[in-house]
């Protein structure tokens, strides 16, 4: 008698059970939607999760006005293919608006407020869990996080107070105005993520394959070229075209990408497995202190 | 290419204090594996230059949030990934002081191997006792002794079966079914994922070659069936216009297509019409897998009942004894109320009477003290508002495990298992 899961098979069905956990604890959760990998997996778990009936909640994505074009187009197409309502939080507006203000200089970016506008959303849509894309693996202040992370009334995260988790019960009893962060795919690891999507024929952005991209180098990263970067006028002279791909995909400002020849997610799954340096490697976002991460966490980000 | 067919995956809990080397020894693992990736290396090495230690300190890649890297302690069940071609494993790392027993609970309450780790200058301690004892209480399917920095003892066999005798000697009182021993230095490496030359007179396998053959296919229950309701899928579409599915994770057993089944709490009987996943149907569906059951007659079947075999059912009641591992500051309430939950049940719960407190280092049960504090283990008898449907812990760790939730701050603050 075998009776034997394999891992991807394993975790698919944890990530699944959370998924549903999610539908029947809430009363208005709602998937945030970046366009990487890790949340079209998600999208896609959620689809395997109430087959053959539509995900019962919106999926929320939160644009920062500097995203890669491909992303959005890629983005519409998957919301269509679900069938799900998508509602998109705009960090442009909220900066017309003047409820944040934009960073200035060679190294500003909209990533930090991405977080005001975010919560925004999540306070507008009265939205009481947040469904993400978030792993274990790939930082350090995410190893601790529970997949079903409590969140104060101002969206905040307390490292010192998250409820224990045991076996697969999970408690999502709040107070009124509190939410949750739900992290359905904790325990995969970005090798999983390329194997599984692989294996399941999911379609994917053209940016993760190897394509040619005008880019520039900054502090070791591998950045696009774009009209939302100011660049110094030596980063200017140096920009040339190269066969590049993102291991992440997130705000042009800040996400870099890679020199690789990765065409297919064969290659992909190769290079990964083979990689010396985590995909966060590339995140500019992550450079700015050893604790960026989770400072920018206690705040309500992602 | 990769065989993402046949990997599997294992998951595993450490405990132990700062000096045991347990820190090490995950850094050890990750590094031999292969899973330190270039920019961690490079972190973990700068900041063991700015605390002024010598050399690459290990250790650091497994310490998290701020707080911790200031306290130069782990506080918390930190997951950790690794992987070789055969398995994939998640380690549950958790301190191992006793003030963080409910961590170590935690931790073990999901993992299929505990990793018990002994200095070999100082023997069986205290926290090893107590490591062996919530291992058991958990009922983790393998135990694997590891007596480490063996080359401070000059690799002496004399010494390793001295400390075999002597974890032998208590574990024979523990509900452990299978323990392994292994001599490693995790510092030097020896026997850790390299076999060492430093001890010819060891003939068994190294760490690694252990977690990646240890058998994990029983370690769930595939006998008693067991399919707790999670959501029911109603798609109300023109293409799907009556279908009425199921969703849940198996608990327990396998089911068949065509298999006569029981609901519970009403009782009738119908049978499995389809296992429906994403993926097209199934012929058969088992721990712990994900799908979505159609039963041949239409029946009122709700989140928290659960389907069963017309044979074989689950304990069902409302008065059950209960291990209790307390989380919270505030001490468990004797007469006082909690919300408990179990599989995807809800129900309301009071404390009946604590029947003793456990000394997890002397196993001595107290029948005098009834103050249950934090991280201390006790039995007590609770009476739920409605019937539960379960099974002893020993028997089904899914649906003999429940929480305990404090009604005013939502908080989980105790992990029971059921007697």
């Amino acid at each position: 008698m075998s009776y034997n899961l394999n891992h991807l098979k394993e975790l698919e069905s944890e990530s699944i059970y959370v998924i549903r956990e999610v539908a029947a604890q809430f009363e208005r959760p709602v998937l945030m939607f970046s366009g990487g990998k890790d949340s079209i997996l998600m999208a896609h778990l959620a689809m395997k999760a109430f087959y053959p009936a539509k995900i019962p909640f919106p999926l929320l994505h939160i644009d920062t006005g500097h995203n890669f074009p491909e992303t959005l187009e890629f983005r519409d197409k998957l919301v269509g293919k679900t069938g799900a309502r998508l509602i998109v939080g705009s960090v442009q507006e909220a900066i017309d608006r003047g409820l944040v203000v934009e960073e200035k200089g060679y190294n500003a970016s909209r990533n930090y407020l991405q977080t005001t506008a975010l919560l925004e959303a999540l306070e507008q849509g009265k939205f009481d869990a947040a469904l993400g894309g978030g792993r274990r693996d790939e930082e350090k202040a995410r190893a601790k996080e529970r997949f079903f992370s409590h969140r104060d009334e101002f969206g905040q995260w307390d490292p010192k107070n998250q409820r224990p988790e045991l076996w697969n019960i999970f408690n999502g009893k709040k107070h009124f105005g509190e939410h949750f962060r739900v992290f359905p795919i904790s325990n995969w690891t970005e090798l999983d993520v390329w194997m599984y999507l692989a294996q399941e024929k999911v379609e994917l952005p053209s940016l993760y394959f190897a394509h040619k991209r005008k880019v520039f180098e900054r502090d070791g990263i591998l950045l696009a070229d774009c009209e939302y970067i100011a660049k110094r006028p030596e980063e200017e002279a140096s920009v040339k075209e190269m066969t590049v791909r993102c291991r992440t995909i997130g705000d042009m400002t800040c996400t870099g990408v890679w020199r690789s020849e990765a065409a297919t997610i064969e290659d992909i799954i190769q290079e990964v497995a083979a990689a010396r340096q985590t995909e966060r490697g590339g995140r500019a976002d992550d450079k700015r202190s050893e604790t960026a991460m989770e400072d920018r966490k206690k705040q309500g980000y992602f | 290419m990769l065989d993402t067919k046949h990997m599997e995956l294992l998951r595993f809990t450490t405990a132990g204090s700062v000096d045991d080397g347990k820190s090490t020894l995950i850094g050890r693992l990750l590094y031999d594996s292969k899973s330190i990736f270039e920019d961690q290396y490079e972190a973990v090495r700068q900041s063991s230059e700015r605390r002024g230690e010598e050399g690459v300190n290990l250790a650091l890649l497994t310490d998290g949030l701020k707080a911790e890297r200031e306290q130069g302690i782990t506080i918390d069940v930190a997951y950790r990934y690794f992987s070789t071609p055969r398995r994939k494993f998640i380690i549950a790392d958790t301190p191992g002081h006793i003030q963080y027993t409910r961590n170590m609970v935690t931790g073990a309450s999901t993992a299929n191997v505990a990793l018990i780790l002994i200095d070999a200058r100082k023997g069986v301690l205290e926290q090893t006792r107590r490591h062996a004892f919530i291992a058991s209480l958990l009922q983790i399917p393998h135990l694997v002794v590891c007596i480490n920095k063996m080359d401070l003892v000059d690799y002496s066999q004399e010494r390793y079966e001295e400390i075999k005798q002597e974890f032998e000697e208590f574990s024979y009182k523990l509900d452990v079914r299978d323990v392994h021993f292994i001599p490693i230095s995790a510092l030097k490496g020896d026997n850790v994922v390299d076999r060492s030359g430093n001890m010819p007179w060891y003939g068994g396998t190294t760490l690694l070659y252990y977690l990646e053959n240890v058998h994990i296919g029983s370690d769930h229950n595939f006998i008693d069936c067991r399919f707790p309701v999670q959501y029911v899928v109603r798609p109300n579409t023109d293409d799907f216009h009556d279908y009425r599915g199921y969703g849940g994770r198996v608990a327990g057993g396998v089911f068949k297509r065509g298999d006569k089944v029981m609901l519970l709490p009403s009782g009738f009987t119908t049978t499995i019409a389809k296992i429906d996943t994403y993926d097209g149907e199934l012929e058969e569906a088992y721990a712990p897998m994900s799908v979505t059951l159609l039963l041949e007659d239409d029946l009122d079947l709700s989140r928290g009942d659960m389907i069963v075999r017309e044979n074989n059912h689950p304990e069902a009641g409302q008065d059950l004894d209960v291990m209790v591992c307390w989380f919270n500051e505030r001490p468990l309430q004797l007469r006082g109320k909690y919300t408990i939950m179990h599989t995807t049940q809800e129900a309301r719960c009071i404390v009946k009477e604590i029947r003793y407190k456990l000394d997890i280092n002397s196993l001595h049960r107290n029948m005098v003290d009834q103050n249950i504090g934090m991280n201390d283990i006790a039995r007590v008898a609770i009476r739920t508002t409605k019937p539960l449907f379960y099974d002893s812990y020993r028997k089904n760790r899914i649906t003999g495990s429940l929480i305990f939730v404090d009604e005013g701050t939502n908080e989980t603050v105790g992990a029971g298992m059921i007697i």
